[in-house]
């Protein structure tokens, strides 16, 4: 069974991201720390890639950041295992598919299983290409996450029927950092996954008030918050520790109402 | 040759965010019906006739023939379009396209800029908003091609993130179309990206060999023994392989830019010096580091400076039908400023590319040998930051 669905079993989950190595790998370790002990249920580490083009400009700078300050895919895995020494909340990875591609699936995937690793999120790598790496994922117990978009529509039946681990259904057009539209849309795209799958659906894009994750909430099964947490870090650097368990508690009580 | 995931032997595919599926998956759909429409490719013929200035010229250089002392040059002239390059060819097809798909407004990378004016320009003609992303460094290299775009009525946006060239302009290209895909076609510049961009943007630009093979059997009653052109992309190289690609005997030879020279990391030579990856939409070869970072790749000419180079010519090195050699700054304006002196012809800083590996290799020919080199574009754009180089200060 994945740990990453039962993540959700019995509350709304929340989903916590920070790119590895900014503002350094010690850094991300204690924050992923942090958030975790303060509630957050799974927590997404970004590897980070010169050109990430699903990536607005918050995210986009913090990539650049961690890769000046060296972060690579070694150096991330070695985290994950310092990471794994303080908690095992349930950990993805959120990167493009060249460094993957470059590190080799099979040895990547075998990194995932020994440091644990329990699933991957890769935005430039549609459904119709998943199939070149997720058998090598699955036999290491890694979850491929599949992400829905608002325009979706006819696909959404055949990726969710696929899905392991949970969907990432992204709230809005556009990049990462823009601002969630909590619309019909949305809430049809739920729908229909709803109706393919029981493998829990949580939204992400834009996400960064308590009040928007109270509402997202409500249709889904967890929220995921990327920009408004990394840029936490931007202005902390660090010393961001506090700030993000506080605003970790803050959207953690937000979902459980 | 493609195969029906857009995959080229193993390069190709489509590698973009969930968000562009439908819409790239709308757009091969229209692309397979029109391609084959008989009012669309009518429309289009008429563009490039009466609006583009097709065919373009197969000249006979005669007087760099005589000097190079070995095979017969002839220049195939894209530099003669409208707009001053080959990149007309591509735009006039997607601008129809898209407005067969009831969009209303064009969005567009460019380097040198070619590939801005020529979409802003079919934007104009068509009818369609239009907004270009160009790396902020390259609006400084081309800064008349920036004007020329707002002259026609676009708008240009200068791209400050990651190295701020053409990479750049491309990753910020498709975050718009990602924001803006109702409405919004991306008019991609080359024969790159995800399935259909590689095989739609080739057809396109395959008039340009389709032309030459029809021009040269009539001038010289045989096939050349070489068809040379530069490669950033590669669209038109591309363009003016595809037609001879089966006709065995012709080399196809491609020409990167070396910048400084393909060991000082101050190049944008892909093949030689790139390895196999996954990005901007396709699998193919790319300049990167050991980690799969994209390195930052430099080059003179603009148009050339990109870490990437389209699926089917990464086909094309593999199965050993194109070669790929790597051309260095110095080479290429020494041969921008010997075409101009010899034939009276300004080329492009990347077409230069071409006429300095063509001048390298002509005596390897019997003077009954044939190669033909693509002028992809005219090298006014150019003059001022050639004339830099040559540490020649010019005040306009």
């Amino acid at each position: 069974m994945s740990r990453l669905t039962d993540a959700f079993k019995g509350k709304k989950a929340f989903i916590a991201f920070i790119t590895g190595g900014d503002p350094s790998l010690g850094k991300t370790v204690e924050y992923a720390a942090a958030m975790a002990e303060a509630g957050a249920d799974i927590i997404e580490i970004g590897i980070p890639f010169s050109d990430p083009i699903a990536d607005g400009e918050v995210i986009q700078r913090s990539s650049l950041r961690a890769l000046k300050a060296g972060a690579g895919v070694e150096s991330i895995f070695e985290c994950v295992g310092k990471i794994r020494e303080k908690t095992d909340v349930p950990l993805v990875f959120l990167t493009y598919l060249n460094p993957v591609f470059k590190y080799g699936y099979e040895r990547f995937f075998n990194a995932c299983k020994t440091f644990g690793v329990d699933g991957i999120i890769i935005p430039d790598m549609p459904y119709e290409e998943q199939a070149q790496l997720k058998p090598i994922a699955r036999d290491k117990g890694v979850d491929v996450i599949s992400l829905i978009a608002p325009t979706s529509e006819d696909r959404i039946r055949e990726i969710a029927k696929n899905a392991n681990g949970f969907i990432y259904v992204v709230s809005s057009m556009g990049v990462t950092g823009g601002a969630v539209e909590v619309n019909a849309a949305l809430n049809s795209a739920i729908g229909l996954i709803r109706a393919a799958t029981d493998t829990p659906a949580a939204v992400g894009f834009g996400v960064s008030t308590p009040e928007q994750a109270a509402q997202i909430s409500r249709l889904s099964d967890g929220v995921i918050v990327g920009s408004a947490i990394v840029r936490l870090i931007e202005e902390s650097g660090d010393g961001a520790q506090d700030a993000l368990a506080g605003y970790v508690r803050a959207m953690k009580r937000a979902i459980s109402q | 040759m493609e195969d029906n995931k857009g995959y080229f032997g193993g390069f190709g595919g489509r590698y973009i965010p969930e968000t562009l599926m439908n819409e790239i998956i709308a757009l091969e759909k229209a692309y397979d019906f029109y391609k084959n429409d008989a009012d669309f490719n009518r429309e289009l013929d008429a563009l490039y006739g009466s609006y583009a200035g097709r065919p373009s010229l197969l000249y006979f250089a005669e007087r760099m023939t005589k000097d190079l002392g070995g095979a017969k040059i002839f220049l195939k002239r894209e530099d003669l379009n409208h707009t001053g390059s080959h990149k007309i060819n591509n735009v006039l097809g997607q601008a129809l396209l898209a407005k067969k798909l009831g969009k209303t407004r064009v969005i567009a990378e460019t380097g040198a800029g070619q590939h801005g004016v020529a979409t802003a320009t079919a934007a104009a003609l068509l009818g369609l908003e239009c907004k270009i992303f160009m790396g902020k460094e390259d609006t400084e290299r081309q800064a008349l091609n920036v004007y020329r775009m707002r002259l026609l009525g676009a708008e240009v946006e200068a791209v400050t993130s990651g190295t701020m060239t053409l990479k750049d302009a491309v990753n910020e290209t498709m975050r718009e179309w990602t924001r803006r895909v109702s409405d919004t076609h991306y008019v991609l510049g080359t024969i790159m990206g995800p399935h259909p961009f590689p095989t739609m943007v080739r057809d396109f630009q395959s008039v340009i060999s389709r032309e030459a093979r029809t021009q040269i059997l009539l001038a010289e009653g045989k096939l050349p023994k070489a068809v040379i052109a530069c490669v950033g992309g590669g669209s038109n190289a591309m363009g003016a392989f595809f037609n001879f690609i089966p006709d065995k005997g012709v080399r196809l030879i491609g020409c990167e830019a070396a910048g400084r020279g393909v060991d000082t990391g101050l190049h944008a030579a892909t093949i030689t010096k790139g390895e196999v990856g996954i990005f901007h939409g396709m699998k193919s070869y790319f300049c990167q580091n050991g980690d799969g970072q994209i390195a930052p790749v430099y080059s003179i000419s603009a148009g050339l400076d990109y870490p990437g180079i389209g699926p089917e010519h990464a086909y094309l090195y593999e199965s050993g039908r194109a070669e790929y050699v790597a051309v260095t700054d110095d080479e290429a304006v020494s041969a921008f400023e010997y075409i101009a002196k010899t034939e009276g012809i300004i080329a492009a800083i990347e077409s230069s590319h071409a006429v300095a590996h063509a001048r390298k290799i002509a005596k390897q020919f019997d003077k009954d040998d044939i190669i033909i080199i693509c002028i992809s574009g005219r090298g006014d754009k150019d003059v001022a930051a050639i004339a830099k180089y040559k540490g020649i200060e010019i005040k306009e």
